[in-house]
């Protein structure tokens, strides 16, 4: 691993409006192939996508948002998510869907962490590739 | 490990160069292109005076091109804004690590 | 290209895989398998319903690395490896397991 690369996904885009977020899921799940140390930043209109409950029947578009959840098998495990994002829109970490991965240990533990904008400059900041969505 | 933040949106019509602002650090540059340089021209908007208080951390450019394209005169942009060519975006991308695009 | 089943024509893309993931059932995957010289047996089964359930949850086809991942979980390490995998699905067990079990081809191959 010491020679994989930091890759950040950066997501500001609210899902199904427009293609951008799941085309930023599509990418994430292929390039997971790779073996990169990879994270998604969730920040601006971005946090909408890890929203609960999520049901696009009556807008006939395919519901990706259960696919989040598959980012552990993926060995995707970290996800930051933006705590003045959040509050801006009047949203909690409560409104956000569970996504999980596998630890050492076997056990499952969140891969959601909430940052604060200052620790999300640093996250962006300490990255080799920034990749915008 | 320093960054050149790019914004290509109007700060008129969305927060892409809010939030790019929020995020950058001392040493990082942001460019302004496409439809973001309708926020470089000098006067009491929101946009310009976002970009004055980045200014002491944060070196700020517009790509002139762009700028010409929407009848913003070179001298009528906020003061210690640079205008770059297509040559000095290249520069500017080699000069830091990495290139963020704040879509 | 088209699958004529039941009287029925049902359209999958130029490699086979369905287009309307609605339109399957287990008799249309015995087609599929058919026409991918498949012989579909108990463990052959296993591997397509754990693919479908797969779907039902994530919303997508796993990558082969994933699925035995998953598999192994559920079923064992015997049950799991690739050699194993490739034995019941010779032209790759993502690949023809998917596509017989009426699902998009898998996200994540390269």
């Amino acid at each position: 691993m010491s020679d994989s690369k930091r890759f950040l996904y950066v997501n500001r885009k609210a899902p199904h409006g427009t293609v951008y977020a799941l085309e930023s899921l599509e990418v994430v799940l292929i390039g997971a192939a790779f073996e990169q140390d990879v994270s998604l930043a969730f920040l601006d209109d971005g946090v909408f996508q890890l929203v609960k409950r999520q049901v696009t029947t009556g807008i006939g578009v395919k519901n990706f948002a259960p696919t989040y959840r598959a980012l552990g098998d993926y060995d995707v495990k970290k996800l930051f998510v933006e705590r003045e994002s959040l509050e801006e829109r009047g949203l909690t970490e409560d409104d956000l869907m569970e996504v999980t991965h596998e630890n050492d240990d076997e056990e499952d533990v969140s891969s959601i962490e909430i940052v604060d904008r200052a620790r999300m400059a640093e996250i962006m900041a300490a990255q080799d590739v920034v990749l915008s969505f | 490990m320093s960054t050149l933040h790019t914004v290509n949106k109007s700060p008129f019509e969305r927060g892409s160069l809010a939030s790019a602002l929020a995020h950058a650090l001392p040493g990082d540059a942001v460019l302004l292109i496409e439809d973001a340089v309708v926020g470089v021209r000098a006067g009491e908007t929101a946009a310009a005076q976002a970009l004055k208080a980045a200014m002491p951390g944060c070196a700020i450019h517009v790509l002139g091109p762009d700028l010409a394209a929407r009848g913003i005169a070179a001298d009528g942009v906020v003061d210690g804004v640079t205008i770059v060519d297509y040559g000095g975006f290249v520069d500017l991308a080699a000069a830091h690590d990495k290139v963020q695009a704040w879509l | 290209m088209t699958y004529h089943f039941n009287g029925m024509d049902i359209a999958s893309d130029e490699e086979g895989y369905l287009t309307d993931l609605s339109l399957w059932n287990p008799d249309l995957a015995l087609l599929i398998a058919k026409d991918e010289k498949i012989e579909m047996s108990p463990e052959h089964w296993e591997v397509v319903n754990f693919l479908r359930e797969y779907y039902d949850e994530y919303q997508i086809a796993p990558a082969i690395r994933v699925l035995t991942k998953a598999l192994k979980k559920k079923l064992g390490e015997e049950k799991s490896s690739n050699k194993y995998l490739y034995e019941l699905f010779p032209y790759g067990p993502a690949k023809q397991a998917c596509k017989i079990a009426g699902l998009p081809k898998p996200t994540g191959c390269v």
